[in-house]
Order: C-alpha cells, then sequence, then structure tokens
C-alpha cells in the first residue's frame, strides 16, 4: 500500500516492546512498508525542553534530518517523540531557526494514531477485518500530547476527540463516552513524585470503570506504562478493584484483524488483558 | 507586535526575560484563573499557575524560581489550551525550569531536576535512553533503591525491561552535540 520512515523511539525498544510489535504487525497485513531510521537517536522528551530548550531542539533536529534523507513520511508512535518533532518542526518552518544538522523542516511528521486513522487505512481495515471487536466496551484515553497543544498537533476537537472512538468503531468494538479522555496521568513525575501520580492514575481507572469499561485504549507509551503497572500497589492504598486492562490501539488493530501473535502482545501486559478478552470470546 | 519586540533590548527586569526567552504575552495575563482551574496537579504547587503569572509580571524572581510548581507542572498543555489570553502557560513553565536551573536559586523540588539530570546523562553517553540503566542511575543518586523494587522484577518477568542497551551508530555524534553546549560554542 505505502512506505513510510519509521522513528521507534526509545520506549518502543523497551518497556514499550508490545506497542512496537502490534505496529509492526498491524503494517504488516495492511501492507505499509516500516523503514526504521537508521542510527536513530533519542528526541529528548521531556528532559531536554525542562532543562534546555537550545539542546532539545538540535536532539530532535539530528532524527528530522536522517528522516529527510527521503521523501517518505515518518511515522511516530511514542507521543512525546512526536510533540517534540512538531515542535521543532515549527521553529524551523515558521521562526526561520537555524540548526547544526541538514534539516529544512521538509518531514511529514505522522503520530500513529492520526496515521491509522487516514481514510484510506480505515479503509483497508475496514476490508481485511477477519474478528470484529463485539461486545468489548473501550474507554479511548488520548491523554494530553496526542491533542495538546493543537497549534502542534492540528487537532480541533481537542476537548473531546473522537477519532480513537471511531477506529475502535470500525474495529467492532463499542467506545463509551466518558469524561477523563484527555486529562494527564502524570507520567512524567512517575519516578519522582509517585504520590502526585497515584491521585491521577485513581482519577482516570475509577472514572473508566464508573463509565463500565473493560478496557482502557492508548497510543501513548507512558500512559499505558503508568496507568498498566501500578494498579495493584494503588488498590492496596484506595481499596478499590480496577483490574483495567490498558492496551494500545494497534494491539486492538491487531486483533481484529486476525494477527496470530496477539496474545504474546497481550501477555506482556501487567495487568492481564486475556481474562477480559476470553471471556468476551475475542480469544 | 511579536512579544519578543515590546521591550527594549536593554530592559532587563525578570517580566522582560521571560517574555523575551518564551515568546509569550505574559503582560497580557488577567488573573481568570482557568489556568489553575483545569489544572490536574494545582492541589500540589506552592504557587498556582496564574500566580506564578502574577509574579512574573511583579519581578518576583527568586520566588517563581526556587518555587515547587515550576517542577512539578507535567506540562500537559491544558492551561495553555484554555487561556483567553492564548498565553502558553506550559511553554512559560519550560523557560522557568530552564532559567531556574541557571540561576543558582536552590530548586523547590529535589528529586526532579536530578531526574532531568540523570535522564541527560544517559542520552550524552548512550545517544538513546535506556532505562534500566536511567532508573539504577536515578536510584544511585537519590538513593532510595527499594522503591519500586517488587514492581521492578514483575516488569522483569514479563519481558519488559531490556537488560543491555541497544548496539547503533549515533551515538558519537550526540556526544559532539553536548560537547558543543558544554563549551557554550553553540547558543
Amino acid at each position: 500500500m505505502k512506505d513510510v520512515s519509521y522513528y521507534p523511539g526509545c520506549s518502543l525498544h523497551g518497556t514499550a516492546r508490545e506497542y512496537d510489535d502490534s505496529i509492526r504487525g498491524v503494517s504488516k497485513l495492511l501492507d505499509i512498508g516500516l523503514h526504521e531510521l537508521e542510527d536513530w537517536t533519542c528526541c529528548g522528551a521531556s528532559s531536554a525542553h525542562c532543562t534546555d530548550e537550545e539542546l532539545a531542539i538540535e536532539l530532535a533536529a539530528r532524527n528530522l534530518a536522517i528522516a529527510e534523507k527521503s521523501d517518505r513520511e515518518l511515522l511516530v508512535p511514542c507521543v512525546a517523540c512526536y510533540s517534540r518533532f512538531k515542535a521543532v518542526e515549527k521553529e524551523v518552518k515558521e521562526h526561520s531557526k537555524k540548526v547544526y544538522f541538514p534539516y529544512r523542516g521538509n518531514v511529514p511528521i505522522r503520530y500513529a494514531l492520526d496515521f491509522f486513522c487516514d481514510e484510506a487505512i480505515l479503509e483497508e481495515v475496514k476490508k481485511k477485518r477477519a474478528k470484529p471487536l463485539s461486545g468489548l466496551k473501550v474507554a479511548c484515553y488520548y491523554g494530553c500530547l496526542t491533542v495538546r497543544p493543537p497549534k502542534v498537533t492540528g487537532i480541533r476537537e481537542y476537548e473531546n476527540p473522537q477519532h480513537m472512538d471511531r477506529l475502535m468503531k470500525l474495529l467492532g468494538a463499542e467506545p463509551l463516552p466518558w469524561s477523563y479522555k484527555t486529562d494527564c496521568c502524570g507520567a512524567s513525575l512517575v519516578m519522582t513524585r509517585t504520590d502526585i501520580v497515584r491521585k491521577l492514575n485513581d482519577r482516570l481507572l475509577s472514572m473508566a470503570k464508573e463509565a463500565e469499561a473493560d478496557c482502557l485504549v492508548t497510543g501513548c507509551p507512558m500512559c499505558q506504562a503508568n496507568l498498566d503497572t501500578r494498579q495493584e500497589e494503588l488498590e492496596k492504598e484506595t481499596g478499590k478493584r480496577y483490574d483495567l486492562p490498558i492496551l494500545y490501539f494497534t494491539e486492538l488493530m491487531g486483533l481484529a484483524l486476525g494477527h496470530r501473535d496477539a496474545r504474546k502482545w497481550f501477555n506482556r501486559h501487567i495487568t492481564d488483558p486475556i481474562k477480559i478478552l476470553s471471556a468476551k470470546g475475542l480469544m | 507586535m511579536e512579544p519578543s519586540k515590546q521591550f527594549d533590548p536593554k530592559e532587563n527586569s525578570f517580566l522582560s526575560e521571560v517574555v523575551r526567552s518564551s515568546g509569550e504575552t505574559i503582560q497580557a495575563c488577567f488573573q481568570c484563573q482557568k489556568c489553575s482551574a483545569g489544572c490536574p496537579i494545582a492541589y500540589a504547587m506552592d504557587i498556582l499557575p496564574n500566580q506564578v503569572l502574577r509574579h512574573i509580571q511583579y519581578g518576583h524572581r527568586e520566588k517563581v524560581l526556587s518555587s515547587k510548581t515550576i517542577w512539578i507542572c507535567a506540562s500537559c498543555y491544558t492551561c495553555s489550551v484554555r487561556c483567553p489570553n492564548n498565553i502558553d502557560i506550559a511553554k512559560i513553565m519550560d523557560t522557568l525550569r530552564n532559567f531556574s536551573i541557571r540561576s543558582g536559586v536552590e530548586a523547590g523540588e529535589k528529586d526532579v531536576p536530578v531526574f532531568h539530570s540523570v535522564f541527560l546523562d544517559t542520552i550524552k553517553t548512550r545517544g538513546r535512553i535506556h532505562e534500566l540503566s536511567l532508573i539504577l542511575q536515578f536510584k544511585s543518586k537519590t538513593k532510595d533503591f527499594f522503591k519500586d523494587a517488587g514492581l521492578g522484577w514483575k516488569m522483569f518477568r514479563k519481558g519488559k525491561i531490556k537488560i543491555l542497551p541497544s548496539r547503533f551508530g549515533g551515538g558519537k555524534e550526540i556526544q559532539e552535540i553536548f560537547n558543543a553546549f558544554e563549551k557554550g560554542e553553540r547558543r
């Protein structure tokens, strides 16, 4: 169908491996060729721009310069990397910022969720859908940087985004209306102010439970790791029961497209998704 | 008018510095407090986002740069999108963190700036973030080895922790960038 450059980013080589694997799996099924950028390096998010704006620009620009050697679109699955790349694109293109690496602002930078929600790709998904996710109630969680700031993301419905909801509907799942779609999970403070993060996690998980979600769906590796890994310790603190699997949207795409590795991806989660997916007859 | 041109270049008030560096029109804030009302972390802050802007207007440099607020702001941009005057408050927080590190004022949060500096060290030495190295180095600085140890083991068993960093060729260029910045050649 088409070929794109691919910048996985650091998380996808570590805690977010199942995001990387499912993107690769889904792309293959949809005839999208992924070309991983050669010798890519960290985009610097978030520590670089928190502490040294100029350094942050150079760290991101190096990768964009590599991508600019081809005229392919650049697919970026991590929303923190995406946000940095778009910010640097804006600096270079609109403010004529001079960067050390030969980057001129001419790479179409695509966040994975936006990319997979393109009309042409949705058509293909519709055609190839092997197993509709019937009966699965999902809370689409967009978080912060997938939608904000709109001057960077270009998203118009930033207070109540719908594109992931539409994708989930197309896969046969039932996206639920809920009020914490774009609230922050605090992932950037996970190592340093875990107390704050726990409070934000409790709010999000409780609201998704209240909406009667079977699982929460995200396209951000930080949100996923943050919300997936701490449910047990949070349960001890709040006395609530969450048991809410946090899935990447690409994992659910893979499941609906009948990818044979889906179980392997789900096995890597700390909060087990296989139980609920089996109960719904989807695995 | 461009925010950067609103002040005489010789003007060196705290307000003019932050406006020039962030590119944001801080003078436009009329204290509607929407930023603080929507901030998910406001409850843990020592000065609320709208108060940060007011303190900047008044030139209270030390008060702002030594606050907890600038370090626990999670950069979620909720304030920025809701500001009726289009002030990108989250971006101003970045500017303030940049200033705070260079100011010599003691940071209001202990661990957050340490985390950022360890994070940057990891990029400098490896070119990419290797999560395990990052966590171990951060823990060796904060001397808190037992927090999350159980969780770490669980994640390891799920294959979520990569033991060895990847091998690739971009690291040298990254070191050059860092060296140039450290020597002040690229600013």
